[in-house]
């Protein structure tokens, strides 16, 4: 497992083709199912980082909360070209409020 | 009470034994949580401190990119972009917090933010700061995903852990005090019964001698 070394980036094209200039896999998708697709089959080969856009993350959520207690992959949410939904902050927020019992901030 | 259990002595060890390994138990686990809950707090301001900032870079850079595209048009960008001039190479490794196994994820090849996948004369201006931009964020991507990882999983055995601790403190504790109270009580009473009898047949005897 140790040997994930690879980042990859799920979203649709405008938002994910320039992390291709930092040589991360970029992975098109727009559709749930083939979203759901793309995570399971990274998650097989090994990547030890995989970034997804707000938009793709939301239709997604089922299939990243099964990633979400291994240590790889690490799933994580970026805002895409549409700017911000705030999802990344909710899932911060969720985090405190399951390990606390409430939200403090 | 619901479970009632055999008023014998042998019993009554046996749950005094199980009483003092959960009250350890309990003592322990919930030195643990407050350690995670500490640990915690610290990761998860990071974190979001980390969030903001990642998101605000790459929103900007999001629409620096699209102007980019604006400009080349989208078929000259993705040939630009084709070849990467840079290959992530990533070193994970596992940290140990509290037992929780996170993992720890370094960039190890260099980031040479002058070097541009691509030759200068097809390409915009916009589309050269939109990649520097990327590379200088990329270390902050990569902490961002450590740390959120680590929330994540820190978060859950939180979670499991309180689990256990309420389950110790409010159900196995009470409920086994009150076993062996049920079977102090009941050993007493025959105690009692017996020393009763035996004073009885005392009696009974002294009547007999005298008559």
């Amino acid at each position: 497992m140790d040997s994930a070394e690879k980042i990859a980036v799920i979203g649709d094209r405008e938002s994910v083709m320039i992390f291709q200039a930092l040589g991360f896999r970029t992975i098109y998708a727009e559709k749930k199912e083939e979203i759901n697709k793309a995570i399971h089959d990274l998650a097989t080969s090994q990547y030890a980082v995989i970034y997804i856009t707000e938009q793709a993350a939301a239709t997604a959520m089922q299939t990243i909360e099964l990633y979400k207690t291994s240590p790889y992959p690490a799933i994580i949410p970026i805002p895409s070209r549409l700017g911000t939904l705030g999802l990344g902050q909710k899932i911060i927020k969720e985090n405190i409020e399951k390990a606390v019992g409430a939200d403090i901030f | 009470m619901a479970a009632r259990v055999n008023p014998t002595r042998m019993e009554l060890t046996r749950l005094n034994k199980r009483l003092k390994m959960a009250v350890r138990g309990h003592k322990l686990l919930k030195d643990k949580r407050d350690e995670m809950v500490r640990r915690f707090m610290l990761l998860v301001r990071r974190n979001r401190t980390v969030r903001t900032q990642v998101e605000e870079i790459l929103e900007k850079n999001m629409v620096q990119f699209a102007v980019a595209g604006a400009r080349m048009g989208e078929e000259n960008v993705r040939e630009a972009l084709m070849y990467p001039a840079q290959s992530v190479e990533l070193e994970l490794g596992r940290q140990n917090i509290m037992s929780v196994d996170v993992p720890t994820i370094a960039f190890t090849g260099d980031i040479s933010v002058s070097d541009l996948p691509y030759g200068f004369a097809f390409t915009s201006g916009a589309l050269d700061k939109a990649v520097i931009d990327m590379a200088e964020l990329l270390p902050n991507l990569l902490e961002l995903a450590q740390i959120e990882k680590t929330c994540n999983m820190l978060a859950d055995e939180i979670e499991k852990t309180r689990r256990r601790v309420n389950a110790l403190e409010h159900v196995m504790i009470p409920e086994m005090t009150e076993q062996i109270r049920y079977i102090k009580m009941k050993l007493d009473e025959n105690e009692r019964g017996n020393i009763t009898r035996l004073m009885k047949v005392k009696d009974m005897m002294m009547e007999q001698e005298q008559v």
